[in-house]
């Protein structure tokens, strides 16, 4: 018996089947969900993952924000179902405002694909108990809106509240404030954040590192033993 | 201190896909009867000094070298009262 | 204006018409004449002379490209030849990869950002219509003097350009080149790959067959975009004297083709189509007469049922037009419905524009007028041909004399050390990540490796962990010494990209870069570039599986080095088996396999130190390219090596420093009995690689090499943080980092 982990394609979604992937290799069930339908198929989890979707026009999430599949993603999320946003997918939940927030243009004004060490801060979310608090971990990071921004308010309350999942380490790499990588919500459900760890689960592909794995094996245990 | 205000758009031969992109979802939305949506930039100039022809001739030479990618784009020069 | 109907036409044969306009010869226009028995109408004329152009027609490289085919290897990989949208090449377990590099460089230099961006879009479209799902892209660029202020414009824009389009399609970009040199000036090469998988049956082609078969237009709606653009722009140089009615400029939307994508490979999966043509060049004119003429039939179109964008297009014009992100299919009535319902699922605009006919004419019509009729075989592939006169340059003599390896060399071990800093810390060879950063190469989760690895590899079966491999290659100063002998080099050295990473070389795609074909010289080249890939591939056993032709890179009489792009395509069993680039383990030891000889012909330390192209390029030696590429992969294969270079530009030490930097280890080299420091270090012969053997393999691998008579000579160790050249000088790592990566960013960032 294991957990149903639904993964949404929005058009011009990109790394649906790469998340899909990630999700059958730490043992869960992986479920395709598409934008139009409102019908979630009985998932315990749903991830947005990256790409473009809608060319990132207007701004980078606004468009698929309003898709049908949304209005039961924002109403489940809002009732506990975890919810991860990897990418465009954590720009869709600042849009959703699932997450406070939005997300600029890099500062230099370039994408940047590279390997980005990050320190989990939050190690209590529904996506991120496999880690250790303080653990750091090497995962791709390839966007050129990742420019995480928020009111001094919002920022002060994030870090008050220990929401500020994930930071950026060895360097800034697009002017985030405060090094933000990721987010979480209050409850801990919702999580967002730039980085890819769907790309960074098996040794052979990509950096060669498995350090993502631990946000579906984090699920999988959360799901599972719950 | 005198605003200039450049609008860039693309020329109307030209390939919007953003703006296309923003009016297909329009009816989605239920925002019907829009028949077309063409994006562009706007700059705001804040010129130091008398807004005179000189000035604006100077403020067209840059917005046709430099704001504007005239391969691709017109743009606008107006002084905003 | 009225109607220009083929009634009319008939009527009125005393008509002038703008043929010299269009960029038709006198000769040409009379024998659409001749082939019409009558004067062609304004939209048979528009179709004549887009698809007559040099672009569409191939008309004065036809009679050299013919070679590819008559020396082909035996090859039973090879599942499709030369002369569809791309070749197609078995790679085993039911798997079939099809791969092809094409040009943008015109349209790249008027608007880098599009250009580059509609040359990832087109190359895209050419390998999704074989039936292909595209996997990775590859971009091979050149650009003018990396110092020079226009190279500031230009190559930041086509970098953007290929990360903007490409990232947005969910493409891993694999590799590629970035190179340097004036010659580029007003000539940037903008090149762009795309390789795509497939099982064997999903093969399809571009073709219209069976009566009552429906012709759908699919994807973007047609607009003014690059009309004349094929003609104009690919086929002669600037004139900024010509005001152009419509923009040459074709706008991408990648969102768009993202979505073609996915929607092409359902209806596939679906077995929905006869054939299939991407809409590139020459637009609708280039797939309604190019899959007409493959299939048993004619073909009827309703032009004016074509979606518009701009409702002010003239008939001819839209025959004409480039706009991006169309394709066109050939569907069974029954079909139709299931069709329209997919491109519904994926907003995708599509349309029944036509159908196939039981005649054999090409017949267009708008609202109910004919105002085409035309056989389709002599728009598509009946075009003019020239065998144009060519000659050896006087100056070629002259150049080949002006030896190399006469220069001044570095007459202290101080001066060799401060040479090495300026060679890897040159333009053309240092690091090249803040452009390719730039390039999302992780999407699709089946990278494997990707640049500055000697080839991108990726994984196409998750389950067996087959893959594929591809590395391009082309060096102009080469093939200006020696165009026969460049060629193969390029050819030689891609190949030798795609053993050093395990894989097996199978098969090659190429473009080839020149000037103006109406210059004898650049003909010469041209001629003696592709006789000499013909023979190489004949020599190691690939086969040609198509390409692309680029002529008039020129400005004014100057043309640019004849730059044949060489695109290696290799199959790896299994891509644990990999070699990478990187020394890694301290300890392990280094071999030099292959032979080094004085040989800085065309060199980048001759180019670097000196600013000096003369004398004659490495001596090519395929036998030994081919001994050489058994060894690394068999090596590769039984565990026996743990990383691999090979030796191109720059020679050794360029090689030694990119594979220290990449594992962040140093190497402690000795220079070989027989060889002076310099030579070793900088002489670009052809035919080797330098590896990295863990002790416990080192009696086995050189027995081996031994035991098949390919030179291997140990140079030295993995060891420290330095590159430590014994007696001689050295280099600690991190000013050799500092000197390689600072380059690019200063000139460009």
């Amino acid at each position: 018996m294991t957990a149903r982990v639904g993964v949404v394609t929005f058009p011009g979604t990109l790394d649906d089947r790469d998340t899909q992937r990630a999700v059958r290799i730490a043992g869960l069930e992986a479920v395709p969900l598409w934008h139009r339908d409102k019908d979630l198929k009985q998932v315990d989890a749903v991830v947005l993952p990256g790409g473009f979707s809608y060319g990132d026009y207007l701004r980078a999430g606004a468009i698929s924000r309003f898709s049908p599949v949304m209005e039961s993603v924002i109403d489940r999320a809002k009732s506990g179902m975890p919810v991860l946003g990897i990418c465009n997918g954590f720009q869709v939940l600042t849009e959703s405002h699932l997450l406070p927030g939005a997300m600029l243009r890099n500062n230099h004004l370039h994408f940047i694909c590279r390997d980005q060490k990050l320190r989990v801060e939050n190690a209590d979310t529904a996506w991120t108990s496999d880690y250790e608090a303080g653990q750091e971990i090497s995962v791709p990071l390839k966007n050129i809106d990742g420019r995480y921004v928020a009111d001094e308010r919002t920022l002060d309350e994030l870090e008050a509240e220990g929401r500020v999942a994930f930071r950026y380490l060895d360097g800034n790499p697009n002017g985030s404030l405060r090094d933000i990588a990721g987010i979480t919500n209050a409850e801990g459900n919702v999580v967002g954040l730039m980085p890819h760890p769907e790309h960074a689960v098996e040794p052979l592909i990509g950096t060669g590192r498995t350090d993502g794995l631990g946000f579906f094996t984090s699920i999988l245990k959360k799901l599972v033993n719950a | 201190m005198a605003r200039v205000v450049v609008d860039v758009m693309l020329k109307p031969e030209i390939l919007d896909p953003q703006g296309q992109a923003v009016q297909r979802a329009l009816p989605r939305l239920g925002f019907e009867g829009i028949a077309d949506v063409r994006q562009g930039k706007r700059f705001e100039l804040e010129v130091e000094g008398p807004v005179d022809e000189a000035a604006l001739a100077r403020i067209h030479e840059m917005a046709e070298t430099f704001l504007a990618n005239t391969v691709i784009e017109d743009f606008t020069v107006r002084v905003d009262s | 204006m009225s109607l220009d109907t083929v009634k009319h036409a008939a009527e009125t044969p005393e008509d002038a018409q703008p043929w010299a306009e269009l960029g038709l010869k006198e000769d040409e226009y009379a024998r659409i004449r001749e082939i019409l028995g009558r004067r062609p109408t304004g939209a048979e004329l528009a179709m004549y002379s887009v698809m007559w152009s040099e672009h569409c027609s191939y008309k004065s490289s036809k009679v050299h490209l013919r070679q590819f085919g008559e020396k082909a290897p035996e090859n039973d990989a090879l599942l499709v030849g030369i002369g569809e949208n791309a070749g197609v090449v078995d790679v085993g377990q039911g798997y079939a990869v099809t791969f092809k590099v094409e040009s943008h460089n015109h349209p790249s230099y008027i608007e880098p950002y599009q250009g580059a961006a509609t040359g990832v879009g087109g190359i895209v479209r050419d390998i999704l219509a074989m039936g292909a799902r595209p996997v990775a892209v590859m971009d091979p660029l050149r650009f003018g003097a990396a110092d020079h202020p226009d190279t500031k414009r230009v190559l930041p824009g086509v970098v953007a350009g290929i990360g903007g389009y490409g990232n947005c399609l969910g493409l891993p970009n694999i590799g590629g080149e970035v190179v340097f040199d004036a010659c580029y000036q007003g000539n940037p090469l903008v090149n762009a790959l795309c390789v795509g998988v497939m099982k064997h049956e999903d093969i399809h082609l571009a073709k219209a067959s069976g009566a009552g078969n429906k012709v759908i237009l699919y994807g973007a709606r047609t607009g003014g975009d690059g009309i004349g653009g094929v003609s104009v722009l690919a086929s002669e140089t600037f004139d900024d004297s010509k005001p152009t009615k419509r923009p040459a400029v074709q706008v991408g939307d990648p969102f768009q083709e993202k979505l073609l994508i996915e929607c092409t490979l359902e209806i596939f999966r679906e077995n929905l189509v006869d054939g299939i043509q991407d809409l590139g060049g020459a637009g609708l004119s280039c797939a309604t007469s190019e899959l007409a003429s493959a299939g048993s039939g004619g073909m009827r179109v309703e032009l004016d049922t074509v979606p518009l964008r701009d409702s002010s297009l003239s008939p001819e014009e839209i025959l004409m037009s480039e706009s991006q992100e169309r394709m066109c299919a050939v569907v069974e009535p029954g079909k139709v419905d299931r069709f329209l319902e997919i491109c519904e699922k994926w907003d995708v605009i599509a349309t029944v524009i036509g159908e196939v006919t039981d005649g054999e004419r090409l017949e267009i019509f708008w609202h109910g007028e004919q105002i085409v009729d035309v056989p389709p075989r002599t728009v598509a592939h009946e075009g003019p041909v020239y065998d144009r006169p060519y000659a050896r340059p006087d100056w070629q003599d002259t150049l080949q004399a002006d030896d190399a390896n006469a220069l001044p060399r570095p007459q202290t071990p101080q001066e060799l050390r401060e040479q090495v800093l300026k060679v890897v810390s040159s333009p053309n060879q240092a690091s090249k990540s803040w452009i390719t950063d730039q390039y999302d190469r992780f999407v699709q989760g089946n990278t494997v490796l990707a640049q500055p690895e000697d080839s991108g590899m990726v994984r196409i079966d998750a389950d067996t962990n087959l893959g594929v491999a591809v590395a391009t290659d082309g060096n102009g100063r080469y093939a200006k010494l020696d165009p026969y002998a460049g060629a193969q080099l390029a050819l030689a050295e891609s190949y030798r990209n795609v053993a050093a990473t395990g894989a097996r070389p199978l098969a090659i795609s190429n473009c080839l870069n020149f000037g103006s074909p109406e210059d004898p010289a650049v003909m010469w080249q041209f001629a003696e570039a592709t006789r000499g890939l013909a023979d190489g591939c004949l020599a190691l056993g690939t086969p040609v599986t198509g390409g692309n032709v680029s002529l008039y890179n020129q400005t004014g009489e100057t043309a640019i080095h004849p730059t044949p792009v060489v695109a290696v395509l290799g199959v790896i069993d299994d891509v644990e088996r990999r070699t990478p680039m990187a020394f890694r383990e301290e300890g392990q030891l280094l071999y030099l396999l292959g032979d080094t000889r004085e040989e800085l012909g065309g060199s980048a330390w001759s180019q670097v130190i000196h600013d000096h192209l003369g004398g004659l390029p490495p001596k090519v030696d395929l036998e030994r390219e081919k001994l050489l590429a058994e060894i690394l992969i068999s090596a590769s294969r039984d565990g026996m090596i743990d990383a691999a270079h090979d030796l191109s530009d720059g020679g050794l030490v360029q090689a030694v420093t990119e594979s220290c930097l990449r594992g962040g280890t140093g190497a402690r080299l000795i220079v070989p009995d027989g060889l002076s420091a310099f030579t070793f270090l900088f002489s670009e012969s052809a035919g080797r690689a330098v590896v990295s053997v863990p002790r416990s393999e080192e009696l086995r691998f050189s027995d081996m090499c031994g035991a098949r008579g390919l030179p291997a000579t140990r140079i030295g160790v993995v060891d420290g943080e330095s590159l430590d050249v014994q007696g001689h000088f050295e280099l600690p790592l991190g000013e050799l980092r500092s000197a390689y990566e600072a380059t690019i960013p200063s000139l460009l960032a």
